[in-house]
């Protein structure tokens, strides 16, 4: 038996005892974090190569400060934006007497399959006026928001009423109780996904180029593409990192203070829904208006450009047809890459608690704080210097794809390690099964829905990734964003629109089966609580 | 035979020992109950018992054969040791027949061997609902049915009854111990709860310091404790102070007759007093002057608690039928029936 397989069947003892640790695993664990930790590493290498001071009056300009603050200011009012739009979304859908709220539960979700430099095409072309802050604003509100309602509203639906009910009896009101209670139980799912939020924002090009709104991130792009200046871009993408590691730990600060401690004894009662009275009918108006501007405007924009066509005089890098089965084979190459990677980290993470799994989660942490214009920048720096067979190969997008997404994968599979506990695999053994045959039998089936989670979310990123697709895709190839976005720059809308369309098909099927996998889940949970809804 | 026997099992988690030298044998058929605190090492016992853990040092022996030794270790799949865990733990994606037929082969499969298992579980109707959609007794039931599926030479449940409720839990133990002695399966069962072990098991052993305290039968086990320690621990017990002389002890409740096979006859002593060997009356009645200080009435009984009045000792009284005092009432307490009593000496340590 190798160390690798062994913490399937290691000998488990209570949780809070210690435990033989699967060395192997444990250094391919470590191997694996490193190695997508490793743009970080080579962009502090690259910075250092051109020497602190010159890197500090590359900073010390007029346009950087420009750039810090279009940055911060955007990220923190969208994020904040967001996080109203989205609780209050999920409040109204899961807490209250909506009319429609099964529709809308499921609907606004559905942004979430429309790429944000799609959503930002389809604004600018109908109101060329969205443009600029403002309109970066709307456009990334409306496009991220789900970030936020999805887990907020399955917060939301969890929640314990008893702490709700306890509450009223001390004599809150319901203004109260809503903040005090139903808010601050979803406290840590709010700041988790608003962290999401800001890293979104932090991480995007092509929306704010659409819009023509100066980012770090568009700057960046700006220096490689068109000036070639790897050495600024470098030192500018130290900045970008620099903000996503505050956003990082601003949430973490946030987090521990605010820890909420399940005391157990949770009631199982599905919460109770607020009567909505007069204001039913405002409140249904309100939702399907925002639900028609974030989901309505963006698909009636594709569908009329779909239908209207039009010429292009940019002759196609690749056709409809190719792009997709482009699109498609990148995107499952990375999707699969990524989910395999996380598992042994997820595995060793769950299985073993302690020092270096808790040092593991937190580098995988970090990991999100990298957006993937600078993993595709690193990525660039180390393939010209030392491996340039593989530049602009279609390995190296590959690879790429499954770093920058490599946190979403390791969020699904962990949930299903959890799914899968040791006690069931040795149960499985005392009924006669081998080590090998109880991994078959047993655990695999269990992980199979987190890692075909994993699987799903990275194909649907990899799928509506634009700027690291941009900077490394293969010479003479296209995928459906990149040849969307050559279109778009042509202001060829009829030829562009397809590709988007293509985008949107692709991405939500996945989607789709995703949400039929957690629909899954809470069909399940609801039949053990007994709860009728 | 014995079907297992352990013999100065030891077994340490980083360094917090667990099990010191633990000894014990479970007979052909019988049904053994380890009775423990939570915490006491139960559950280990089991794991290094179904070859889930293995042992540090002492011997597993599974029907005369070694199968952990700290050198040789055979694994769980082939020492034929069914296990019930807490909380049943059935396979989230099998149904409940997968789940009971996980350990057979296909020709037992094909030959309704599942379906037997099932209709002695009375779960047949549910054979094709999935664990989710199951009770937690019936849960359990599979649980049980699945571990007695490929014949095992031995079964452990792990407090099978502690996730349930009270009532569910007294005819679940009727059912499961009826099912255990018609497959005359040989079983260790470890729990916390008294009753559940004397109710169940034709052997209980009391698990404490990482050891086996006293194995004995519940009856004996109840009426002759080997230490104050153990008494307490089965049952409400009056731990009262005297000095023995033959078989008659000088206490506080007046003279106790000690039982023949009391280990002490003469010296100080602790004597063990059940609350049902107390019989209270009317202040002036027979017996030692006291006053109720406390009552609980369950209905079928009460239990009081009485001040004595020359020390303001306080001892336990249960008595049957209606309550007939109230908190403040003077009463008189004398003891009846035979008592068992422990050197001091041999006792101060506890």
């Amino acid at each position: 038996m190798t160390a690798l397989s062994s913490p399937l069947l290691a000998e488990a003892v209570p949780p809070r005892l210690r435990r033989r640790r699967p060395v192997l695993l444990g250094l391919f664990a470590l191997a694996v974090v490193a190695g997508v930790l490793l743009p970080l590493a080579f962009l502090c290498f690259e910075a250092s190569q051109v020497g602190w001071s010159q890197l500090w009056q590359m900073l010390d300009r007029a346009i950087v400060a420009s750039l810090l603050w279009n940055t911060v200011r955007l990220a923190l009012v969208v994020t904040a934006l967001c996080a109203i739009a989205g609780t209050t979304a999920a409040f109204l859908t899961e807490r209250t007497e909506l009319p429609g709220r099964r529709f809308f539960a499921a609907a606004l979700v559905l942004p979430l399959v429309i790429p944000d430099f799609v959503v930002a095409w389809t604004w600018n072309s109908v109101f060329p006026g969205v443009r600029g802050y403002l309109g970066a604003v709307l456009v990334m509100t409306l496009g991220l928001y789900p970030l936020v309602y999805l887990p907020v509203a399955a917060a939301f639906r969890s929640a314990d009423p008893a702490l709700e009910e306890a509450a009223r009896s001390l004599g809150l009101g319901r203004a109260a109780v809503f903040l005090k209670v139903t808010l601050r139980q979803a406290r840590s799912t709010l700041l988790g996904s608003s962290l999401l939020v800001c890293l979104a924002l932090l991480a995007e090009y092509g929306a704010f180029e659409d819009l023509g709104y100066q980012t770090f991130t568009t700057a960046i792009f700006n220096e490689l593409q068109i000036g070639f200046a790897t050495a600024a871009a470098a030192a500018l993408s130290l900045v970008l990192v620099v903000l996503s590691l505050l956003a990082l730990g601003g949430e973490a600060f946030f987090r521990e203070k605010g820890r909420l401690e399940h005391l157990g004894g949770a009631s199982n009662r599905p919460p109770r829904r607020h009567r909505l009275g007069k204001a039913a009918p405002f409140a249904f108006a309100g939702t399907a208006a925002f639900l028609g501007l974030a989901l309505g405007l963006p698909l009636a924009v594709v569908a009329y450009w779909v239908v209207a066509g039009g010429r292009s005089s940019l002759p196609a890098t690749s056709s409809l047809a190719a792009a997709t089965g482009y699109s498609t084979l990148y995107s499952a190459g990375g999707a699969l890459i990524a989910t395999l990677l996380a598992l042994p980290v997820a595995l060793y993470a769950a299985r073993h608690p302690g020092r270096i799994s808790a040092g593991l989660e937190k580098c995988a942490f970090l990991i999100q704080a990298l957006p993937g214009l600078v993993v595709a920048l690193a990525l660039t720096y180390v393939v010209e210097r030392y491996l340039s067979f593989l530049y602009q190969s279609p390995e190296l997008l590959v690879v790429c794809y499954s770093m920058i997404f490599f946190p979403l994968a390791i969020v699904a599979v962990r949930a299903s390690v959890a799914q899968a506990p040791r006690l069931l695999e040795e149960i499985g053994r005392t009924l006669g099964s081998g080590p090998l045959r109880v991994r078959l039998r047993v655990t695999l089936p269990l992980l199979l829905p987190g890692l075909g989670a994993a699987f799903c979310l990275v194909f649907l990123s990899g799928v509506t990734e634009l700027t690291a697709t941009l900077l490394l895709v293969p010479n003479g190839v296209a995928t459906l964003a990149t040849q969307f976005w050559g279109y778009v720059g042509n202001v060829s809308y009829g030829a562009a629109a397809p590709y988007a369309a293509m985008m949107i098909v692709l991405s939500a099927l996945p989607g789709y089966l995703l949400s039929r996998l957690f629909d899954r889940g809470a069909a399940r949970r609801r039949l053990e609580t007994g709860a009728d809804r | 035979m014995s079907e297992l026997l352990l013999r100065g099992v030891s077994k340490a988690f980083g360094r917090t020992p667990v099990l010191s030298g633990l000894d014990l044998s479970v007979e052909s058929g019988t049904v053994l109950a380890v009775l423990g605190r939570s915490g006491s090492g139960k559950t280990t016992l089991l794991r290094l018992v179904a070859g889930t853990e293995r042992v540090d040092a002492g011997e597993v022996l599974l029907g005369g054969e070694v199968v952990d030794n700290g050198r040789r270790f055979v694994p769980p799949e082939r020492r034929r040791v069914g296990y019930v865990a807490q909380e049943g733990a059935l396979f989230p994606h099998l149904s409940v027949a997968r789940n009971v037929g996980f350990g057979l082969e296909r020709a037992a499969r094909r030959q309704g061997r599942v379906e037997e298992l099932l209709e002695m579980v009375n779960l047949l109707e549910l054979k094709d609902r999935y664990p989710h959609e199951l009770s937690g007794g019936q849960a359990q039931r599979v649980a049980l049915a699945r571990a007695l599926a490929p014949r095992p030479r031995l079964v452990l449940l792990d407090e099978p009854f502690s996730a349930l409720d009270a009532t569910l839990r007294a005819s679940l133990r009727g059912e499961v111990v009826q099912i255990l002695r018609r497959t005359a399966v040989t079983t260790l069962l470890v729990t916390h709860d008294q009753e559940e072990a004397l109710s169940v098991a034709d052997l209980v052993g009391v698990m404490a310091g990482g050891r086996i305290r006293q194995l004995a039968r519940p009856e004996e086990l109840y009426a002759r404790p080997a230490d104050p320690a153990v008494a307490a621990f089965l049952g409400e017990a009056n731990l009262v102070a005297g000095e023995a002389a033959g078989r008659l002890a000088r206490t506080t409740l007046g003279e106790l007759a000690l039982s023949g096979d009391c280990p002490v006859r003469a010296g100080a002593v602790t004597v063990l007093v059940r609350p049902e060997q107390l019989r209270l009356s009317m202040a002036g009645g027979p017996g030692r002057p006291g006053r109720v200080v406390h009552r609980e009435y369950y209905g079928h009984d009460s239990i009081y608690l009485v001040a004595l009045e020359t020390t303001g000792e306080r001892v336990r009284v249960r008595e049957g039928g209606p309550a007939r005092f109230e908190i403040g009432a003077e009463v008189a307490v004398r003891a009846e029936g035979e008592m068992i009593a422990w050197s001091k000496r041999a006792t101060l340590g506890l």
